[in-house]
């Protein structure tokens, strides 16, 4: 399968690409792994007449220790952010998440950056970004800002990145312990169901994805925490739960319940 | 666009149109076939190669994207004519039926142990979740991995 005609061109910076996105607007797309972008323009689903590809910003590459938080750079890979020492030990449950997307070869290639803006329902990484409370750094031509956990998720493949914006990094707080627990699609490995939970003082955040078409934030599941794992069956309080050809509403609805006990279990 | 790197281990320079794939690229370009095209989706893994040492589906890479890096597809494996420790392996222990994911299944392999000599049963079959065998039913691939390990080991 051969994707529509564009041109390709290899952004060298930040600044580089934010021009090149302003410039050509809504033709122009970013390209970072290219493992959601790529099979969706090869089934002709997406037609973007330009390609940046921002996979060479060394800028955009690292993971940093910021002293109360780990700093990862857009470009991180899976791979990359499942094996960082620095993940695995101040913020394991991006570690756990990381290491249960795709197989080898998308870790390999798939990037945070990418998997965030891209915002798959079914995608693993926003259950963590919600109970970690991270910070998504974005910058655009109008500057830089910084865009929160909750505030980032705003439907299926929607966020709150503006048009010519590209996120720069990602910025979690240190969590002691944290757990994501994830119920697989069968054939892609996408998450039907993925609950994310982390110790935040006494009490618990927790963080669902795969269960709406947006991820949210189990606030009904964190009030009612009591140190056991009744507060579970509040998972999908107020939710209005997804059905596709991989599990009804009331399965989902089911799956969630499970999952998030399954979490608890493991604080 | 004129993209230069190095597959199995020769440099090579070739003017290509940014919407060739990686894998139609070893194919149709440089006439290397052993690199298959199963799903064109990334779903099968029958395309991988490695990209710098790491292990690809090259039908979801841009050969611009490669360019200026290091590619192995299945032709670069064997050295002086004899079989790499891990073909070796697929042939004597029944890894293969029909072959179509072979090469696929033996690229992710080597890429396996270069990162774990020792791999569990486990870990061998999660370090194989992006490669589908229609044929074998994947134990036989798992125990020439496991065998590929000792020998390389040894
Ligand atoms: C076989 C397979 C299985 C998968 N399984 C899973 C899974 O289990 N769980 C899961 O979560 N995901 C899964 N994925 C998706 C995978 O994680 C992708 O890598 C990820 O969704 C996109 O990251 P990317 O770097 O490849 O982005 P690309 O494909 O390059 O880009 C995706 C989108 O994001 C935009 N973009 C990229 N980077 C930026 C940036 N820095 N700023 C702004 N916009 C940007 C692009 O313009 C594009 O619209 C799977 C993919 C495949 C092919
Ligand atoms: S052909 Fe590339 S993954 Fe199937
Ligand atoms: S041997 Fe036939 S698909 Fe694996």
């Amino acid at each position: 399968m051969i994707p529509a005609k564009f041109d390709y061109i290899k952004a060298t910076s930040i600044d580089q690409a934010i021009s090149l996105l302003s410039q050509h607007g809504y033709e122009a797309k970013i390209l970072a792994g290219g493992h959601s972008l790529l099979p969706a323009m090869k089934l002709r689903l997406n037609r973007p007449s330009v390609l940046i590809d921002i996979g060479g910003i060394d800028a955009l590459g690292s993971i940093t220790d910021e002293g109360d938080a780990i700093k990862a750079g857009a470009n991180c890979t899976h791979y990359e952010i499942a094996n960082s020492n620095l993940v695995k030990s101040h913020v394991n449950v991006l570690s756990q998440t990381a290491r249960v997307i795709g197989d080898v070869q998308v870790r390999y290639r798939g990037t945070i950056g990418g998997s965030l803006a891209h915002a798959d329902p079914a995608s693993d990484y926003p259950a963590a970004i919600l109970a970690t409370d991270a910070t998504i750094s974005v910058r655009g031509s109008n500057g830089a800002r910084d865009i929160s956990a909750t505030e980032f998720f705003q439907g299926i493949f929607t966020t709150a990145l503006g048009e010519d914006e590209i996120i720069t990094s990602i910025r979690f707080p240190k969590t002691a312990n944290g757990t994501y627990v994830k119920f697989f699609q069968s054939a892609s490995r996408f998450a039907v169901v993925g609950c994310a939970a982390v110790k935040n003082g006494n009490g618990i955040r927790v963080g669902i994805t795969g269960v709406a078409d947006t991820p949210y934030r189990a606030s009904a599941v964190e009030q009612a925490y009591d140190g056991t794992t009744s507060a579970a069956d509040h998972a999908i309080d107020g939710v209005d739960v997804m059905s596709d050809h991989f599990a009804s509403e009331e399965y989902r609805a089911h799956l969630a319940k499970v999952f998030v006990r399954r979490a608890l279990e493991q604080l | 666009m004129e993209i230069n790197l190095s597959v199995n281990g020769s440099q090579v320079a070739r003017d290509v149109t940014p919407m060739t794939t990686l894998s139609d690229f070893l194919r149709e370009h440089l006439s290397l076939t052993g690199t298959h095209i199963g799903c064109d989706t990334s779903s099968c893994g029958a395309c991988t190669v490695t990209m710098d040492g790491k292990a690809v589906k090259s039908c979801t890479v841009l050969a611009v994207q490669a360019n200026g890096s290091e590619i192995i597809t299945i032709e670069g494996l064997s050295e002086n004519g004899s079989l790499h420790p891990v073909q070796e392996a697929f042939k004597e222990h029944h890894g293969l039926q029909c072959g179509f994911c072979t090469p696929g299944m033996v690229m992710t392999a080597v890429d396996i142990l270069q990162n774990n000599p020792n791999p569990t049963e486990q870990e061998i079959r999660h370090g194989l979740e992006g490669n589908f065998c229609r044929c074998t039913g994947y134990h036989n691939i798992v125990k020439s991995v496991q065998h590929a390990a000792q020998s390389l080991n040894a």
